[in-house]
């Protein structure tokens, strides 16, 4: 699903301000019918998390942590079972507007410093996140699981969702390659040779696909957009290519067309495994 | 130095003898006493002989090629006035142009300061009576004192003229040596000042890429029609006095001698030849006129006059007289091609009637005469490089039918095209673990610091790659600060030496491409189609400015430059300015170098079917084309970084200041021992590989470098290389003739570098013949071998093009032909032995036996069998390291687990356990040695077998074989008995730290895991879809949901089922997935407890009824208890949460728990206890009293079940339907 910057903002321009929740993606689904769900799903999440990084700060203000600690023990001191922290964070008339599982976590910290002695650590606040049996507090430990269940793009559901999502395109990009025929090292096995960046797949004989030469392969289960984009090339691409030379990107949920600019440079993108690969013959008949 | 011409012209000197007299200081045998007699009163002139002819030919020219691309001269009169006279230019207009000549200054002030005390005194005079005749009175005197300061000061504007102001010099709007814009073709309308005669010594064209050099070097002089016309005609008395340098003593004695000689010609002759004259006068106008003057050999005057000039002027050529034999072809070139002759009056063109032999009269008074001249020096002087364009060249027939005759037959001889095909080098380093890992660095931080760094470096690569081009960048400002934060990152020593390897490799790969210009950097495509696919509107225009515009190399004598991508390592060198990184840089370079250096390049061998050494020459020559390219790559690195820190603009000003620096630098060991690399290289008669490099590393000195004693040195014995390359030679032991053109252009090249002194060139001879080299006649090193093609010569030497460039300009010119194109030529095959082979390491009786052995054989077989040695004995020790070590790990691991299970999950100190493994597992490292032994003896003989030709005798073969073996063993063991210890225990090592980190967490999730069967197709759902599936239906559970919300029962059976067939297949499950699966099962499942699934279905979203629940529990057990791989948190359906679950339900369904207990007891999913125990921390937890009684009443019943299961069951379904009230009772 390879889209023009227009076609892409366009659907960008329908998120503005939408909560992330199972209701809204439904609607998002039923706005764009051409596109499939899951580059939907994708953009949706991507330009969620824009939204999320530009407000991040606001919401951690001491200030702004204490109103929401104290609209939520109002709430269920009204009542315990209503959904009281998922209504805070998809509050848009408020300017909440904070991802639920992300809110959780703000309550849960604040919660955690008015009952334990030390301030709660990272790790304690994501088990706790993780499992929210393990959260002292009954009503809170409901709360806290409700924002998770009913948030579709952060919280650590999203988190193995998303994982697990990437992990399914490497396996698949391997059967590929296998099925192709073409030796590769994997990320395992660069790290057990002491690689310092190691893209998903290194070609043990280089390719060629659509005329240029493929060193390495990413695969890159989300939908390409610039910021996206950007970052994996500052974090990844061109590391991989101070490495190991040109290669190919594949953005399994499609990307804007308008990225696909590095070719001539060494980077090549693609929404599906390459059809034409052109192999280095060994024997000269 | 006149005398000595005009005795020649008067032929009381033969031209042979006369040559004899300039070569050698001694006096020949040969030498007829009346000439020796002559010469000798003339002894103390000898050594000016040279400069004064080539400048005394220039000055003659430049009445000839006033429009012509001038031709540069360096001769060393005009270094006299050099120092101690700064400030010159700035008394020059403002404009460019007319600062090439600044106004005179008065001659008595150049006389004051004219003792050259640059040199040390050489350029002195014999005495200072000379120097006060040469400055005697006389009206003539004063004119020719007058005329000589404009030019000494347009020459001084070379070394103080705009110091260090690119900008500035950059505003110089015309490249004067630049063909393309001062072609030949035409006339230019000269203006009045055209008369004046061309300065032979100019500015320099400046180009932003020579900000390094100096702006201001002149090695070039302007078209005429550039002197400004204000500028004040001095008259001219003397057709050779512009050649005179005010410092020169003798010559000014000289001259006036010939001042003398000359009043009296003057008394005798009714027509004056009165080159004075031309200089006011207008010239006929010729604009318009673009086509050449046919030039006719019946028109040229005093042809003796010419003759002997011309015999006498190849004569030096051809004994290397001259400082540069391509600027001195490329005169010849100038010459045979001028278009016009910017004459004077009609009466110039005729010769002078009364003295047809002297001086007196302008030398090339036609195109006639300059074509004439052209001619008889080619033919003496034959030029291979350039052979057809001169074929073409219809003046040639003209005037010598036979040297075209010549030519063409020489051309069409050449059929040898050697390409030089070179790697792609659009690649960054790649990354090598052996040399790149964390194992080479000293710390974690060290890795992680110099990952960044390098992908920094990139990135600066990169944008240096997109935007130096754009008009206004500036690599300091775009570049400069992120640079050198990176730099200061650096903090280790180990980590720069790191980013130095970096560093040079890429150099290595962008830089040592044909042309060194590297114009496709960072994977940037030559492709042309791709290039106008990419519809980059610039990349397109810049594909088409380097079709249209060849590049010019700057003229036959360009300064050192760094084209293309060495320009980025040049500034980030200055950028960085890291001392640090410097020295690194220094010492990485040095050694690459002494590497290459002494690398033993590929021995011709004697080949009965020439096909087959033509095949083994193609790649041998590429070979030493590939070092060669690289050597003089790292050595103008080495050079640019080590000279840096010395580089200024000009020479010290004074004497003084010069000295003290002097007494200073004198001390600085050099950064590399270039003078032993260059007497070994000249010993081992490589100076075809050492000299271009050492070249390259000299022609970045800076100005008190070639005043060192040591570098002195060098240049001593350069000098004595270059006078010692006579091209027409060509006997047994001698160098190949491209070899020896290679080496004449580089250093020609260089002694025209702004750096190094003028005058040394014409050296007195006695510090030449001081020197003699040591070379071993009967060795034949590279020298002698044909490794320099043509191509090759063309890539180290670009400006030669400028030949090929003026001719091909003529070609077009006039016949409008297509430009001519220059073949490669036939390289003399020299058939030579085996050379004599660098001393190999291995000792003993054996070695020499092996050594003997080869030398009988064809250089092949050894190559072969110590590239198979070498190979096999490194494969042998990664053999050693994938089956010995490998086992030695797997006993480490599995020592190690017992020891674990001994000592419990910590195992005790990591550091202390290693100690216990490494003492037993290291001692087996002794059959490292045996089993290398092993490998060697059985891999080295297939692979020398496969390798060899079929027909080597069976006996040679087989010692091949064995000394193959022999040498591998060695190399093997040599290595295995030193590093074998230490290999074992970093394996080892790696090993424990991995097996104590996968003792952590999750033992379960690795160990056996069960695959798919083998008829999997893999179409199970995938994991993702699941987890988001089921996250779903607990969102929905949890709510808040619309009203009309819920799910159907058949998607949760689905659901379910879908789940299973996951867990089977497993294709695409890892275990991060399969946990949270296993966690969301558990969570579903506790819904399910509660009831708290709205199930969808007429009339609106209900509870589900408990069979249906109960079905949906019995399948996520079975999926517990056989789908799942990764433990599952069941005690999680006993966390309070869970259980709390129940405390919002009215009435409260304690039946559908009560049978999940006791299905997990009976599957043996937990345990009574566990359960017992989750019950028991339950009751710990606040709850709603009532809810407090009930939770007691559960764990009651649960303690007091019978451990049977059928009975259970049924009293289950009595629990179900009596619901309530068996709790009640109970």
């Amino acid at each position: 699903m390879i889209l023009t910057k227009a076609q892409y903002d366009e659907i960008a321009q329908c998120l503005v301000s939408v909560p992330p929740t199972r209701q809204s993606l439904r609607k998002l689904k039923q706005t764009f019918p051409s596109q499939s769900q899951a580059t939907l799903l994708s953009i949706f999440s991507q330009e969620y998390q824009k939204h999320i990084k530009r407000t991040h700060a606001k919401h951690h203000t001491s200030e702004a942590i204490e109103t929401y600690y104290q609209r939520y023990l109002n709430g269920v001191g009204r009542n315990g079972s209503a959904p009281v922290l998922l209504e805070l964070a998809n509050e848009i008339a408020t300017e909440v507007d904070y991802a639920p599982s992300l809110m959780a976590r703000i309550i849960l910290e604040r919660f955690l410093q008015d009952h334990e002695e030390t301030p709660p650590s990272k790790s304690v606040i994501n088990s706790m996140l993780r499992d929210p049996s393990q959260i002292p507090d009954g009503v809170l430990a409901n709360q806290v699981y409700q924002c998770i269940v009913n948030d579709c793009c952060y919280g650590p559901l999203v988190d193995c969702i998303k994982h697990a999502i990437g992990h399914e395109h490497e396996v698949l990009l391997r059967d590929l390659l296998l099925e192709k025929n073409l030796s590769f090292l994997d990320e395992d096995q660069l790290r057990a040779k002491g690689y310092d960046k190691t893209p998903d797949f290194i070609l043990q004989v280089p390719v060629a696909v659509e005329g240029h030469i493929i060193h390495w392969i990413e695969s890159k289960a989300s939908f390409g957009d610039e910021c996206s984009h950007h970052a994996y090339l500052h974090d990844q691409f061109w590391s991989y290519w101070n490495r190991f030379g040109p290669g190919l990107v594949i953005y399994w949920y499609g990307f804007i067309q308008e990225l696909d600019c590095n070719r001539e440079r060494g980077i090549l993108l693609k929404a599906c495994f390459p059809t034409d690969i052109v192999t280095l013959c060994h024997s000269i008949a | 130095m006149a005398a000595v011409l005009e005795s020649l012209l008067r032929e009381e000197v033969s031209v042979a003898a006369a040559v004899r007299w300039i070569a050698r200081s001694a006096q020949s045998s040969e030498d007829d006493p009346g000439e020796a007699a002559a010469l000798r009163s003339l002894r103390p002139l000898r050594k000016e002989f040279v400069p004064f002819l080539l400048n005394f030919l220039r000055e003659q020219s430049s009445r000839v090629l006033p429009q012509g691309p001038p031709t540069p001269a360096k001769a060393p009169g005009s270094s006299a006035a050099l120092p101690g006279r700064p400030g010159g230019p700035s008394r020059g207009g403002r404009g460019a142009r007319s600062q090439l000549f600044p106004p005179a200054e008065p001659s008595s002030a150049a006389a004051a300061e004219a003792p050259p005390a640059r040199r040390g005194g050489r350029r002195r005079g014999p005495g200072p009576g000379r120097e006060r005749g040469g400055r005697g009175p006389g009206g003539l005197e004063e004119g020719v004192g007058g005329e000589s300061p404009p030019w000494a000061a347009g020459r001084r504007r070379r070394s103080s003229g705009s110091p260090g102001s690119p900008g500035r010099a950059r505003s110089d709007p015309p490249n004067l040596s630049n063909l393309e814009e001062f072609p030949p073709v035409g006339s230019l309308p000269p203006g009045p000042a055209g008369t004046k005669p061309s300065r032979r010594i100019n500015p320099t064209p400046v180009s932003e890429e020579r900000s390094l050099s100096k702006p201001k070097t002149c090695f070039t002089s302007p078209p005429i029609s550039c002197v400004p016309s204000s500028q004040p005609s001095v008259p001219d008395t003397s057709p050779w006095g512009h050649g005179l340098p005010p410092g020169c003593r003798s010559l000014q004695e000289e001259r006036e001698m010939l001042r003398k000689e000359r009043s009296k010609h003057l008394q005798q002759s009714p027509t004056p030849a009165c080159p004075t004259s031309e200089s006011g006068s207008p010239l006929p106008s010729r604009t318009g006129n673009l086509t050449a003057e046919a030039a006719d050999p019946a028109r040229v005057s005093s042809r003796q006059r010419l003759e002997l000039i011309a015999l006498i002027y190849s004569s030096c050529i051809a004994e290397n007289l001259v400082p540069n034999l391509f600027l001195e072809l490329f005169f010849i070139l100038q010459l045979l091609t001028a278009r016009r002759m910017v004459a004077a009056k009609d009466s110039d063109l005729e010769p002078t009637p009364g003295a047809p032999d002297s001086l007196e009269s302008p030398l090339f008074q036609s195109v006639h005469d300059c074509v004439f001249f052209a001619v008889q020096v080619l033919e003496h002087q034959f030029d291979k490089g350039t052979l057809k364009l001169l074929a073409e060249n219809e003046r040639l027939l003209c005037f010598s039918p036979a040297l075209q005759g010549r030519l063409k037959a020489a051309y069409e001889g050449s059929v040898a095209k050697v390409s030089l095909a070179m790697p792609p080098s659009a690649q960054a380093v790649s990354f090598q673990p052996e040399t790149d890992n964390r194992a080479n660095f000293s710390s974690d931080r060290a890795f992680h610091t110099f990952k960044k760094q390098r992908d920094v470096f990139f990135e600066v690569l990169r944008e240096w790659e997109d935007r130096h081009e754009e008009p206004g960048w500036d690599f300091e400002k775009g570049l400069g600060s992120r640079i050198r934060a990176m730099m200061g990152q650096l903090s280790a020593a180990c980590s720069h030496s790191h980013f130095v390897r970096l560093f040079q490799k890429q150099l290595l790969q962008m830089c040592q491409s044909p042309g060194g210009t590297g114009g496709t950097v960072l994977g940037e495509a030559p492709d042309v189609l791709n290039m106008l696919g990419a519809d980059k509107l610039g990349r397109l225009r810049r594909l088409q400015e380097r079709l249209v515009a060849p590049q010019s190399s700057g003229g036959p004598c360009p300064p050192p430059t760094f084209p293309g991508c060495q320009g980025f390592f040049r500034d980030f060198i200055l950028s960085a300015s890291s001392f640090q990184f410097n020295q690194h840089l220094m010492d990485s370079l040095s050694l690459k170098i002494r590497e290459l250096n002494s690398l033993a390049l590929p021995q011709p061998e004697p080949s009965d079917e020439d096909g087959e050494s033509d095949v083994d020459w193609q790649g041998e020559r590429r070979q030493f084309a590939v070092v060669l390219l690289s050597l003089r790559l790292l050595a103008k690195f080495l050079g640019f970084v080590a000279f840096l820190p010395y580089r200024g603009p000009e020479p010290p000003p004074t004497r003084e200041l010069q000295d003290s620096i002097l007494a200073l630098r004198s001390q600085v060991p050099p950064a590399l021992d270039v003078r032993a690399l260059l007497q070994q290289g000249l010993r081992a008669r490589r100076a075809v590989l050492t000299v271009p490099w050492l070249v390259e590393f000299l022609s970045l000195a800076d100005h008190i470098v070639p005043l060192l004693d040591y570098y002195r040195s060098i240049f001593v014995v350069l000098l004595h290389l270059h006078r010692s390359l006579v091209l027409s030679k060509e006997s047994e032991g001698e160098m190949c003739f491209l070899n020896k053109l290679l080496l004449l252009a580089v250093l020609g090249w260089l002694f025209q570098i702004p750096t190094v002194p003028e005058d040394l060139f014409f050296l007195e001879e006695g510090q030449l013949d001081a020197f003699e080299v040591d070379t071993v006649p009967s060795e034949h090193g590279l020298d002698g071998m044909p490794v320099v093609d043509q191509h090759l010569l063309y890539t180290c030497c670009p400006y030669i093009g400028e030949l090929r460039k003026l001719l091909a300009s003529w070609v077009s010119g006039s016949s409008g032909r297509s430009g001519g194109f220059v073949r490669k030529i036939t390289p003399t095959t020299t058939t030579t032995g085996l050379g004599a082979q660098p001393p190999h390491t291995t000792q003993g009786l054996q070695a020499q036996l092996a050594q003997a052995f080869f030398h009988n054989q064809p250089p092949s077989l050894r190559r072969t069998v110590e590239f198979v040695a070498e190979r096999i004995g490194s494969n042998c020790v990664k053999h050693i390291k994938a089956t010995l070590v490998a086992d030695l790990v797997h006993q480490a691991e599995s020592l190690l687990r017992e020891q674990l299970v001994m000592q419990g999950q910590d195992g005790g100190d990591p550091a202390q356990l290693l100690e216990i493994l490494c003492s037993q597992l290291c001692p087996h490292g002794a059959q490292a040695l045996t089993r290398g032994r092993e490998f060697c003896q059985k891999k080295s003989p297939g692979a020398v077998r496969a390798l060899l030709p079929e027909e080597t005798p069976a006996a040679v073969l087989s010692s091949a074989e064995n000394i193959a073996v022999g040498l591998a063993t060695e190399k093997a063991c040599a290595w295995l008995s030193a590093n074998i210890t230490a290999l074992i225990r970093r394996e080892v090592k790696a090993a424990v730290s991995r097996t104590l980190r996968a003792q952590g967490p999750e033992p379960a999730a690795r160990g056996e895991r069960r695959g798919c069967s083998r008829a999997c197709e893999h179409h199970a759902p995938l994991p993702s879809h699941l987890i988001s599936e089921i996250k779903d239906v607990l969102s929905l559970a949890v709510g808040p949901r619309d009203p009309e919300e819920g799910i159907s029962l058949d998607h949760l059976e689905q659901l379910l089922g879908q789940l299973g067939q996951t867990l089977q297949c497993r294709q695409f499950l890892c275990p991060p997935a399969e946990q949270h699966l296993a966690k969301c099962s558990v969570d579903l499942a506790s819904l399910l407890v509660a009831d708290q699934i709205p199930v969808l279905g007429p009339p609106a979203p209900r509870g589900l009824e408990r069979g249906q629940a109960r079905r949906l529990l019995h399948l996520l057990l079975s999926l517990w208890k056989d789908g799942f791989q990764v433990p599952v948190p069941l005690q999680l359906l006993l966390s309070p949460r869970n259980v709390g679950l129940l405390a919002d339900t009215r009435p409260r369904e304690w039946d559908l728990l009560l049978f999940l207990l006791r299905e997990l007891v009976e599957k043996g999913l937990m345990g009574r206890p566990e359960i017992e125990a989750c019950l028991g921390s339950l009751r710990d937890a606040q709850w709603p009293k009532d809810f407090s009684e009930e939770l007691a009443t559960l764990f009651n019943l649960f303690l007091a079940e019978p451990p049977m299961p059928e009975p259970q069951l049924r009293a289950c379904e009595l629990v179900q339907t009596n619901r309530g009230t068996v709790l009640a009772q109970s």
